[in-house]
């Protein structure tokens, strides 16, 4: 875990399906928790769909939509972020074998802007190897001072 | 929600008003299909009304990106109408500003097909 802060509340800490309902749930609930600890509202907007994206990304290419894997969804408040850590149980992920899909010869795929939309939608997003060789990613969005 | 797709001919001009959520799974499907459907049926002048979706993820752009060339090659144009600050941004952020026409006015989005 040595991209996650110490968080000073763990709002969710649960393993869902990999089903469409848990990106839709864990979506929500990350927006909500966001306007909660007083992020303006398009920026909860961003953390709800940042973990929408990566959700899909555990489910879909991490688990393939396995009834026998799960997602583990750590939702929490560090000192200065909102902060989420999504865990898999696929065979892992290799960011730099992802094509550029701002690259000319992209920009007409169907699919593969998901990670670059979340790294303009949050201040930190790190992608690692869990221990047991599916995929963890971390997002952090920072909250406004004062709130 | 899940979007609804409410379709209407403007002279040669097809005309999708959007609404709601297109988002993976069946809002995707529900874009795609109808896109298919109107290629097939010969419609080559779409204009895409985005002012009531409330919402677009990745695989939503991705079946936008899809259904402009599914139309394209079918020898047609796939444009934007209205859309959100929200939409506005995604399409900036993946550069896809530069692939689509996008208006905010119908009666202009009609008249660029002529």
């Amino acid at each position: 875990m040595s991209n996650l802060e110490n968080p000073k509340n763990v709002i969710v800490d649960e393993y869902l399906e990999s089903s469409l309902d848990s990106v839709d749930s864990s979506e929500e609930r990350a927006k909500v928790a966001a306007e909660q600890v007083g992020l303006p509202e398009d920026d909860a907007y961003q953390v709800g769909y940042a973990v929408r994206e990566a959700m899909v990304n555990a489910i879909v290419h991490g688990n393939r939509y396995s009834a026998n894997k799960r997602v583990h969804f750590v939702l929490s408040r560090t000192e200065s972020s909102i902060q989420v850590l999504i865990e898999d149980e696929g065979t892992g992920f290799l960011p730099e074998r992802q094509a550029d899909p701002l690259a000319e010869e992209n920009l007409l795929s169907q699919s593969g802007r998901g990670i670059m939309i979340i790294r303009s939608f949050v201040d930190e997003f790190v992608i690692e190897k869990a221990e047991h060789g599916g995929t963890r990613v971390v997002l952090r969005k920072t909250i406004p001072p004062g709130t | 929600m899940s979007v609804k797709l409410t379709t209407r001919q403007v002279g040669d001009v097809t005309v999708i008003d959007a609404a709601g959520r297109i988002t993976l799974g069946e809002g995707s499907s529900t874009f795609r299909d109808s896109i298919k459907d109107l290629t097939t049926k010969g419609h080559k002048k779409v204009l895409l009304n985005l002012a009531d979706v409330s919402y677009i993820d990745s695989s939503g752009i991705g079946e936008l990106v899809s259904g402009f060339t599914t139309v394209s090659n079918a020898g047609g144009n796939l444009k934007l109408l209205n859309l959100t600050k929200r939409i506005h941004d995604l399409l900036q952020i993946t550069k896809l500003y530069t692939i689509f026409e996008v208006f905010d006015d119908e009666a202009k989005g009609l008249a660029s097909f002529n």
